[in-house]
Order: C-alpha cells, then structure tokens, then sequence
C-alpha cells in the first residue's frame, strides 16, 4: 500500500461528488422540496467542486493522463498557488462545503460523498502530496547549426619532402590514386 | 473482408449484448406500466405521482444486473464452464474471454438505474411544499390497526424528510448501498485501477456491503399496493373519502407492502459464494526471485495462476502470480520481482534465508485457468508475449517441450513460433536462460526448427544498436547469448504472418497473445486478414489472454 498516491483516487471522489451534489441541487430546486434553498446552494457548491476539480495532478511517480480539455481549468487553478497545491486547504475546503448539503434530502448523498472525499484529500495531505500541474512541456531548442565554421587548421600533411613531387617518375606523381579502381560491370 | 470465423465470434458478441439489453429494456417498460397502471397502486399513485412507476422500473432494472454482476467474475465458475465447453468449440470459449467487459457494462447500467429515480423524485408528494389535496390527507390518515392499515409511510406532515430517511430500513440502507456504489466506481477509474491498484482491490469489497444492503433493502416493504380492491372500488370512491368505513360501497381501503427479497433469492446468493474467486491485473516486476513450491495434491495446467499468501508477511493478503513451471514438473515455480510492499518483504526474507533452509510456509490459492489450456491443440502456435506478458509462456514453453520429449499423444503442436517484445532484456534473463536451455536440447535432438523465435527489443538506443552493428557477424547474439539474433524495433507483422502462411499452407495457426490491448488489437486484425476462407489452407485463430 505504500506507493498509493491517495490524492488521485481523493480527486476522483470529489469529482463524482460535485456532480451528484449539483445533480441533487438540481433536483431539489425544480421540485420545490421544502429547504430548496439548501438545494439552490447545493447547485452553486457543485459547480464550484467541480471546476476545482477537473484538472487532475501530476503524479509524482509515472505518466500523468490529463482529463480532456482540462488545460485551461490547469491555467485557472494554478493561478490560486498555495491554495490549491495544498491538499489541507482542500480537504477543509470540502469538509466546509458539504456540511450545508446535509440539510436537504435530495443534496445528502452529495454531501457525504464529498466528505468522504474530505477525509481522503486529508490522508494525502498528511503523507505531504501537493497538488502540480500538468503542463505541456516547453522544449528548449539548441539552435540550430545551418552552417559548421570552416575548419581553422589546414590538414595535416606529410613533411616536405614526400610533398615534392619526383620528376623522375612523371606518370606516377601526377596522380595519386588512394584506392584501386575496377571497372563497373 | 472479413473471414468467417471472426464473423462468427462478432455475430455471438452482438447476440448476447443485444439479449442482455433486451431484458434490460423488458423489465423496464414491463415494470414501469405494472405500477403506472396497476389497479392496486391507483391510491398509491396518487401520493406519489408518477415517481413511483419511474422509481419501480429501474429497480427491477437494478435486481436483474445486480444478479448478473458477479457472474463474470467468479473464477471458478469459469473455469468450470470453460471445462464443459471442452466439446463445444473454441467460439464459444472465447466468448469467456469478454467478461470484464461485461461486468463493466453491467456496472454501467447499475449506476445508470441508481441515478436515474432522483430526478423522477420530483413528483413525489411525499415532501412537497404545498397542501395535501382531500384524498390525500384521508389516505395519509389511514392509521396501521385490525381493521385497517396505513399507505403512507409517512406517518407526520411536518416530519424532516433527511430524518425519514435515515430512520426507515429502506432509506438507511439506500444510502449506504448508494454510498458504497459510488466509492467502488470512483476508485475503478482507469486512473486508479492501473496505477494504485490496491485502492481498487480493496474498495472493490465494499460489493459484499452493497450485496447486504440490497438484501435488506426492501424488506420495510414502503412501496404498498392496495388490497382490497373488490371491495372497494376506487373509480367511485375516490371521489368521497369522506364516507368511508360509512357506506357498504366504500369500506377503508387495505394495504399491504410490496415484498423485498425471497428467501429463495437469498439463498441462491449464498450458493454462488464458494463459486466466487476475484481475480484481478498483472503483477509488475524488478528484482528477480523463482519461489519453488511443493503442494501435495497440487494439479496445474499450463499458463495458470495462483494466489500467494505468506502469513509472516501479512495475514489478510494474497497476490496473484502466474506459474512459470510446466505442469510436468515435480514442484511448482513463480518467478516474483519487487513492485512493492509485500514482494519487497518476501524477496527480504528469501534472501536472508541461510543456504538450503527451507523458506516460510505459504498459502496457496487456485490454480485459475486461462485460455492458454488450449495452445497444445494447434497444430502450428504463435505465441506473443509483450514485456511482462512474457511469463505465462515460460510455463506453456517447457510443458511443450516435456510433452514433445515423452512423445505425449495430446500434444498436437509441431511448430511453435515465439514472439517475444520487451524494452530490455536485463528484466528477463531468466526467460532468455530459459530459451538458451531449450535451444540446446532440441539441437541436440535435431529438432532445431521445432521453436522458432524471434525477440524485438523496443527499447533500443544508439549505443546497443551500435554495439550490434559490430557483432553482426558473431555466432550468439550479443545482447541474449542465443543463436537467434534480437531484432530491434517492433516486429513488422505483416512480414511475420506471410512468412508463417508461406511456411505453413494447410495449418491451424493458433495465436496466443499476452500483452497490452492494443497490440491485442492490431494482432486481431491480422489473424483475419491473413486467415484464407477455405478450410484445407492457413488460418489464424486469435486468442487473447487477460490476467
């Protein structure tokens, strides 16, 4: 059990609970129940769970799957800092806004769930898991090389004397030939 | 162009899905007018609106998948099956193979018909804000005596529906079995269930809560249903609630509930239990250790697995490993790696184990079956195994073998052909030694082309290809020490099937895959594109393993 990041599956449950907390907000306030004004609240809590918990974590160990087009929620979330890279914050945060969910018939499953999903935020927290987002990696480009600098040096050449070319041996001095020639066939 | 046999197994998927659904959409509309209709609910219909069809429909929904839930995962059961349907053909076996997408798609529709009630509550006047109309302040006033009984559940008007809720059996254990549901879903996200497994496992338990709830949940017996209907005849009665109990046309209507569970049910329930053996995902792997176990009476076949227990460890855990010996062997081996808390200790204890000592007593638990009882029934195998996936067909490897050696009538193979795909080899030495042994001995036999394999290291960097470039023309290879050379890269598997087909062209090719779903996929394709619809040439039958 011990390379559990609790924070992901405490991520998931919030998610799931901000739905089911806005579905029953939904529900309590088109019905007219009586304390509908608990489920009005219900519905503004969900939405709010909801878009705080879209963009998942980086894990810290192995290849994080971002949620589909949970860039921007990245961007929004991130901009908070402390706030949100804490896991503390968020599980009082939840602890906080489920309680008023508990009033209402229609909004008590959004609430327990999301306390639920308080006290494992909480766990997380405790075992230092920090909320990092996933960003899209910049990659630094070393610039491009168009053009090598022409070489400084000139080549390194034999000593004078095998330079000077043998008058004696006319046909063979004009051209060196370094590899065998053989016809194509 | 599709051939026929992969026809055939799509026709029975689609079948099944579409019977499934069938019933499902049945019950449903079944249901929903039993209440919306009924006689004996008219009453009950008039307190609760058309919530109570609309909350009834899927609860029938929800008996018929909860029943199913469990069935595709019971191992022994399966394993059960897959033994009588020995004589019915590879199609239907293979159908086996689909269970965890069913048991998702039945989670799917418990979910589904879990949520859907809530919005349909909105009728209920049960808790509204407004006044009772005169029927139903005379039907909630029907008191629970000798004479008469009660309809509405709700014996107060100014009661606080959450305190309801929490003080019947049927609310209380909804919210619990609800409670239970969601935690189970939400840690069964891909996310979770890849990466944290145990998150998975052990929430996935709560099933045996919502199983207890569900068995109770009906048993208050709320929803009611009018029972003397001939006496009382509601069309000309529901107009004077007034009178009666005080005219002969009129007496006060009786009620009864609508009963939760038969008993019966129960115990069908608790006949299935022993049949239940969770399975569950793959084991992953890093610091090697072959655990050889002696268990009298043990009986194993090839590529199956068993749960592991050691109670100087823990005494609640057990962890699934499959068998890397053959069937034909004295002893049963595992190869088990580090991937954490319980492999770590158990390789930790192994290791300080003094030379020779035997080690702790384990528990062992199965063997569970698989699909690749029935690779000896091919006259020709191809057999994929992609990175850890590789383990299962070390047994399958030398179970072949000691059947080929003692010239075993039910072996049925005459050419294998290996494919196995890893990133690096350093992780799998053990197999490599292994096909190094086998090498050997079917070389010395003049069985050289028995075995053929083939390795691809997908993993390669400019340094190993390098490397390779200068031994080319070595005599082992330089990365395993066998005499077949490692490709580099994945395997080309149109290359590969046409060379099989070239080779092969009058044989089954059965192919077993263990490995990711994709490649599971793209080898699927194959299968049919390279099977020839005429029986006397090469056709590929495609197996998929899933542990």
């Amino acid at each position: 059990m011990g390379k559990i990041e609790w924070a992901m599956w405490a991520n998931e449950q919030a998610l799931a609970s901000g739905l089911i907390l806005l579905t029953g907000g939904i529900v309590g306030v088109a019905g007219q129940f009586r304390g509908w004004q608990f489920a009005a609240y219900a519905v503004a809590a969900g939405v709010f769970v909801c878009l705080l918990e879209y963009p998942r974590s980086k894990r810290s160990k192995g290849t994080s799957v971002e949620r589909p087009g949970q860039y921007c929620f990245t961007v929004c979330v991130k901009a908070f800092g402390p706030l949100t890279r804490n896991y503390y914050v968020r599980a009082f945060l939840h602890a906080a806004i489920c309680v008023p969910g508990g009033f209402m018939l229609a909004t008590v499953m959004g609430c327990v769930c999301l306390g639920i999903a308080s006290l494992i935020y909480l766990a997380a927290a405790i075992r230092g898991e920090k909320w990092m987002p996933i960003l899209p990696k910049v990659e630094v480009k070393a610039p491009v090389e168009t053009m090598k600098n022409p070489p400084q040096n000139p080549p390194p050449r034999p000593p004078a004397e095998f330079r000077r070319k043998h008058v004696d041996d006319l046909e063979g001095a004009a051209y060196d030939n370094p590899m065998s020639v053989t016809a194509d066939e | 162009n599709q051939n026929k046999m992969e026809q055939h197994g799509i026709y029975l998927s689609s079948f099944y899905l579409f019977l499934w659904m069938g019933v499902n959409i049945f019950l449903f509309v079944w249901y929903y007018f039993y209440y919306d209709l009924g006689d004996e609910f008219f009453y009950t219909r008039h307190l609760l609106g058309s919530a109570l069809a609309w909350a009834r429909a899927p609860a029938a929904v929800l008996n018929f998948n909860c029943m199913l839930i469990l069935l595709p995962v019971c191992r022994n059961l399966l394993s059960l099956i897959r033994g009588s349907f020995m004589c019915c053909g590879r199609t239907i076996r293979k159908q086996l193979d689909k269970n965890l997408t069913f048991h998702k798609l039945v989670a799917y529709m418990i979910g589904l018909m879990t949520g859907e009630p809530s919005f349909f509550l909105l009728h209920c006047k049960h808790f509204r804000q407004g006044v009772y109309d005169k029927l139903s302040t005379a039907l909630s006033a029907l008191e629970d005596g000798a004479n008469t009984s009660y309809l509405n559940p709700v014996r107060k008007t100014d009661i606080i529906p959450t305190y309801f809720v929490f003080t019947t059996i049927a609310g209380l254990t909804g919210v619990v079995i609800t409670l239970a549901l969601i935690l189970i879903i939400t840690s069964s996200m891909e996310v979770i269930r890849r990466n944290y497994f145990e998150v998975f496992w052990y929430t996935h338990h709560l099933f045996i809560i919502f199983f207890a709830g569900l068995v109770f949940h009906g048993a208050g017996r709320i929803v009611r249903s009018q029972q003397n209907e001939k006496a009382h005849n509601f069309t000309f009665c529901k107009d004077r609630p007034e009178d009666w109990g005080l005219i002969p046309e009129c007496p006060l209507p009786t009620f009864a509930g609508v009963p939760g569970y038969h008993p019966r049910t129960l115990a069908v329930t608790l006949f299935l239990l022993p049949f239940f053996r969770p399975g569950c995902g793959c084991v992953g792997f890093e610091t090697l250790l072959e655990l050889q176990l002696v268990k009298s009476g043990f009986k194993m076949d090839v590529g199956q697995y068993v749960f592991l227990n050691c109670p100087a460890i823990s005494q609640l855990e057990w962890h699934p490993f499959t068998m890397t010996s053959a069937p034909e062997e004295d002893f049963f081996s595992v190869h088990i790696r580090s991937a954490g808390d319980w492999t770590d200790k158990l390789i930790d204890i192994m290791q300080k184990l003094p030379e020779g000592a035997q080690g702790p007593k384990m528990g062992v638990d199965g063997p569970f079956g698989t699909a690749s009882e029935d690779v000896f029934d091919y006259e020709v195998s191809m057999l994929v195994g992609a990175g850890i996936g590789v383990t299962p067909f070390a047994s399958i490897l030398k179970s072949i073998w000691y059947k080929f050696k003692e010239g075993n009538p039910k072996l049925r193979t005459r050419k294998i052909y290996f494919y196995w795909l890893c990133r690096e080899t350093h992780a799998f030495e053990w197999f490599a030694d292994l096909l190094c042994v086998l090498e050997k001995e079917m070389e010395e036999r003049g069985m050289g082309h028995f075995l053929t394999y083939k390795l691809f290291l997908t993993g390669w960097d400019q340094n190993i290809a390098d490397h390779a470039k200068v031994q080319v023309d070595a005599d082992t290879d330089v990365i395993t020490g066998l005499k077949q050379k490692t490709h580099y890269g994945r395997p080309v598997w149109d290359k590969e099937f046409e060379q099989i087909r070239k080779e092969n062209p009058t044989s089954v090719v059965g192919t077993f895959l263990c490995g990711p779903e994709a490649l599971g996929k793209v080898l699927e394709k194959k299968c049919a594109k390279y099977s020839e619809v005429d029986p006397r040439k090469t056709r590929f039958y495609f197996n998929k393993e899933n542990f």
